[in-house]
């Protein structure tokens, strides 16, 4: 197994403060917004640019959630390992607000199409747009694309790309792992 | 996240302390999601499930049809007042007849003690016990030890007395294999004829004066005076036994601490416990009925994890 790093620190923190921007643009004070970000990591990219806005861009009350797709995965019972579910915190309605879903990498698009059906329990968004990190091109099961898209990486199946935080392993970095 | 060690739940003692913290956490993830606006997860839209209950029940099956319709179940109810067992069909012919329509689990309740195990080893389904006669009620017991938990923050270290009819309780057996697993005390207390002589080679202290067994304790636990398996040799009337036995607003407020009062339901009003006790902020009947719902799920879900496609 070999590994090499994408993204260093200070990459990460470029590609961020450029993805906040974007949003910005798009969504100016965030009063109709909330970002939700998918567990389990795709909820540090959406802390980041949290932080980014409202310490760089003085954004006030920008709502941020955390949702958890475990039970709308729809590979419950085909994996060897059991599936993990982490905890769901949305604590204010979405009811008509503009959603934007945060992850970190965009692989199949699985994951992506289990949010949106999770996030419907919570209400009905006007619109919900996707923001990730990482895109893995010509890797997709689903007719899934980002509206936000920090870098794209071309990786082939037995590739693996891990995004690590500073907040779990020490320092932000990208890597990728070949099997 | 680990597996369950089981793949059937037919009584607590079958499973271990690991077992119960996973149910515990997995429940906690459903209670979030039945208060969601939509309270519905479609992770077993491809398992379908077979209530059968050969005894009467409201509340267990309501509970377990309600878990099994939020996770995407597909189910089919089944109660033998209106089926071919009073025709004389065997339980392993008529599960049978009903796995033939491509069922994967079967939740039982059935009059007699060892049916789950019995059926367990005799058809190719997962089996989860509603309650087996006077033996166990394992969801029963892991939502109780999971409301203490919620209200008192741990089941460690806790001292529960059971009180009322523990000869005819599956509820109460089950309570004691669950808190012991957990590191709970366990008192039991009611009329000496209604306390099985066993009972204390299961760990368990005996008393016969309930203010002594609700001094000592930090959650008292009401069990139904079952008067359908009652004859009334036991005691000498119900109004005896809600002199000796009931609890009242009178004797918790004597104490010297505020206690935590539950009750599996249905309840006797007036005869286990006054309307005050059952309607105050001590007890947490209704938390339990919430919580069964949530412990159901985490059960389904965890078992049927384990049927493989």
């Amino acid at each position: 197994m070999s590994q090499k790093v994408l993204l260093s620190s200070k990459e990460i923190d470029i590609i961020l403060h450029r993805l906040a921007c974007q949003l910005l643009e798009n969504h100016l004070d965030f009063s109709d917004t909330a970002l939700i970000g998918l567990q389990p990591r795709g909820i540090y990219v959406a802390e980041r640019l949290k932080k980014i806005l409202e310490e760089d861009y003085r954004i006030k009350n920008i709502q941020l959630g955390y949702l958890d797709i475990t039970f709308y995965r729809d590979d419950f019972r085909r994996g060897s390992k059991p599936l993990e579910a982490n905890k769901t915190k949305i604590d204010f309605l979405v009811e008509n607000k503009k959603v934007v879903l945060v992850d970190d990498v965009l692989y199949t698009g699985r994951s992506i199409r289990s949010a949106l059906t999770a996030i419907q329990s919570f209400g009905r968004p006007s619109e919900i747009e996707l923001l990730t990190l990482i895109d893995r091109r010509f890797s997709r099961h689903l007719p899934i694309q980002p509206d936000y898209r920090g870098r794209q990486v071309d990786a082939i199946n037995n590739e693996k790309v891990r995004v690590e935080w500073s907040e779990n392993e020490g320092e932000d970095k990208v890597y990728m792992i070949s099997r | 996240m680990s597996e369950l060690s089981v793949n059937h739940l037919l009584g607590i003692k079958y499973l271990n302390e690991k077992d119960i913290q996973l149910i515990f956490e997995t429940a906690d993830h459903f209670k979030e999601v039945i208060n969601r606006p939509i309270k519905k997860v479609p992770s077993l839209r491809d398992i379908t499930i077979a209530n059968l209950f050969f005894e009467n029940s409201t509340r267990t099956r309501l509970s377990f049809e309600l878990a099994e319709k939020r996770l995407s179940a597909d189910i089919i109810n089944f109660s033998a007042a209106q089926s071919s067992v009073k025709k004389g069909e065997t339980l392993i012919d008529t599960v049978n007849n009903i796995l033939s329509m491509k069922v994967d689990m079967v939740v039982m309740r059935h009059p007699n003690p060892g049916a789950g195990v019995f059926l367990s080893k005799n058809v190719n389904a997962s089996i989860v016990n509603a309650g087996d006669g006077a033996h166990e009620h394992p969801t029963q017991a892991l939502l109780d030890s999971y409301s203490i938990r919620e209200k008192l923050g741990d089941v460690a270290g806790k001292k529960v007395v059971i009180v009322g009819d523990i000869l005819h309780s599956r509820v109460a057996l089950s309570n004691i294999f669950a808190l012991h697993l957990q590191g709970a005390k366990v008192k039991v207390c009611g009329p000496k004829t209604l306390i099985p002589k066993y009972i204390t080679s299961l760990g368990v202290e005996v008393e016969t004066n309930l203010r002594k067994a609700l001094e000592w304790c930090d959650v008292a636990n009401m069990l139904r005076v079952q008067n359908e398996r009652l004859d009334m040799s036991y005691f000498p009337s119900t109004r005896e036994y809600t002199q000796q036995f009931g609890v009242n607003k009178a004797i918790l407020d004597s104490l010297s601490k505020q206690i935590v009062i539950m009750h599996p339901g249905p309840i006797n009003r007036g005869v286990e416990i006054t309307s005050d006790v059952a309607d105050s902020k001590q007890a947490i009947i209704l938390n339990q009925v919430e919580n069964g719902v949530a412990i159901r799920m985490a059960v389904i879900y965890l078992l049927a994890s384990k049927i493989k496609q």
